[in-house]
């Protein structure tokens, strides 16, 4: 299950629709809003979604992590609108026989979600300025690279001089 | 089954098959192997396809996270037991599987690679050198990721990568690599970004104009576009109804960018069509929603 709100995240109601007799373990993960960002003192974020896609993409997430983990249940649950430091952005949770699968699963899907769908995040700053979470240096799109180069792996040496 | 290349005096080492599909397609933002041009066929698909005819068996290279993803499940797999060092991972692993073979190495991410260079590679081989490649039709360089690489270089190889070195092009080019020209200039053009994805996807268009039921059409269409984020506030809207001539979503963001003061280039852009993920070389038909994306920050 994948699913935006526009209201608070409840965890505790969404951690008991996964329970399962089956499963011997159950993990979460929740992503909060921090009140700092590359250096800059962050006073709120605004979260925008092209909902249509991302709901499609986000259910191919789960869909995925529950296949690849084999998991009883897996859910994410993703904020949208005005959010203050400290709230709840977004919300992982899985249940499966296992516990290793269900640390892993939880991973997959945080990681699948902040690549893959289409949200966004503007930052609201202190100073009173704002700017839109890796869109605003996109000129050069060298900066896209996030992780660090010897991780790319495969697909990087034959460009070289390209 | 084996196609033979003998050299004159001894039978060359028999030729197995790698097709490199362990990357982690960062800059494409999804995964190569799974990709597909004009047929719909994965490049993962169609690169083993191509190998196929020409070794006596073929693996797909993977990292062991990938092992039971789909686009490589079906193929027999060799799993990298190195992490962090590119693509030589690969063609490392394979060699320790099986050291008494040569290798022909292709990434997974040449679509342009026909039938033609591969067989001249093959005629050319020459299994008393270290490997057997083309020269870079750009650069001059070797080209690694579509050659042959003989037994011989498999102590060189892990001596290399032991020294810390990880450039396949460098060991080419510092071994007796039997260099030659390309009979096709863009074969080896590999395609690592959505930028380089719809240049290929527009060149395969203008090469095959053939069945694909939608065709590119200049004549005006109604088409509405929506907004979001940056985009959204630099257009000043959400949404809009608008009336084009643009063949595809590249042309249409080309006419939206000379309306609006858009700071973002396509290359760091994708494309949603219906509220699926597109190219940026589909043809656009009357009635579509096209939502342009700019860089994602969810989580």
């Amino acid at each position: 299950m994948f699913r935006f709100t526009r209201t608070a995240i409840e965890p505790e109601t969404l951690r008991q629709e996964l329970a399962d007799p089956a499963c011997g373990g159950y993990a979460s993960f929740e992503g909060w809003v921090r009140d700092s960002n590359d250096g800059q003192r962050v006073r709120r974020l605004e979260y925008e979604a092209f909902e249509a896609l991302a709901v499609r993409e986000g259910e191919r997430i789960v869909g995925e992590a529950i296949a690849r983990f084999r998991l009883a249940h897996a859910a994410c649950v993703h904020r949208v609108g005005d959010l203050g430091v400290g709230e709840l952005a977004v919300w992982v949770g899985v249940s499966a026989p296992h516990r290793a699968e269900a640390f892993e699963a939880c991973r997959y899907i945080i990681d699948e979600v902040k690549h893959r769908l289409p949200i966004w995040k503007k930052e609201h700053y202190l100073g009173g300025d704002s700017g839109w979470v890796n869109c605003e240096r996109c000129a050069a799109p060298a900066t896209r690279e996030t992780e660090p180069s010897a991780s790319h792996a495969h697909g990087h040496a034959h460009r070289h001089g390209r | 089954m084996a196609e033979r290349h003998p050299s004159p005096g001894a039978a060359a080492p028999p030729l197995f098959g790698l097709v490199l599909a362990g990357g982690r397609s960062t800059r494409m933002g999804r995964d190569k192997a799974a990709l597909t041009y004009g047929d719909g066929t994965p490049q993962l698909e169609r690169a083993m396809q191509l190998l196929a005819p020409h070794v006596a068996r073929a693996f797909v290279s993977v990292r062991s996270e990938q092992a039971d993803d789909p686009v490589r499940a079906r193929f027999a797999q060799i799993r990298d037991t190195r992490e962090n060092i590119g693509p030589i991972a690969g063609l490392l692993a394979a060699q320790a599987q099986h050291p008494d073979v040569a290798w022909l190495v292709l990434a997974v991410d040449l679509p342009l690679l026909d039938e033609a260079t591969l067989a001249q590679l093959l005629k050319a081989r020459a299994p008393a050198r270290t490997a057997t490649a083309y020269r870079s039709s750009h650069d001059g360089e070797p080209e690694p990721l579509c050659a042959i690489y003989e037994p011989a270089s498999r102590e060189p190889l892990a001596a290399y990568v032991g020294a810390g070195r990880q450039c396949p092009r460098r060991f080419l080019a510092e071994s007796d690599a039997l260099l030659l020209d390309e009979p096709n200039p863009r074969a080896l053009d590999n395609v690592n970004t959505p930028q380089e994805y719809g240049s290929v996807m527009s060149l395969m268009d203008r090469k095959s104009s053939g069945e694909p039921k939608r065709q590119p059409s200049s004549e005006a269409k109604r088409l509405t576009v929506q907004y979001y984020a940056l985009l959204r506030e630099q257009a000043g809207r959400r949404e809009e109804a608008l009336v084009s001539g643009a063949r595809t979503p590249r042309e249409l963001y080309a006419e939206l960018a000379r309306r609006y003061p858009f700071s973002l280039g396509p290359e760091v852009l994708r494309v949603a069509i219906n509220a699926e993920f597109g190219d940026w070389s589909t043809p656009l038909a009357d009635g579509d929603a096209v939502v342009f994306i700019p860089p994602v920050a969810g989580g």
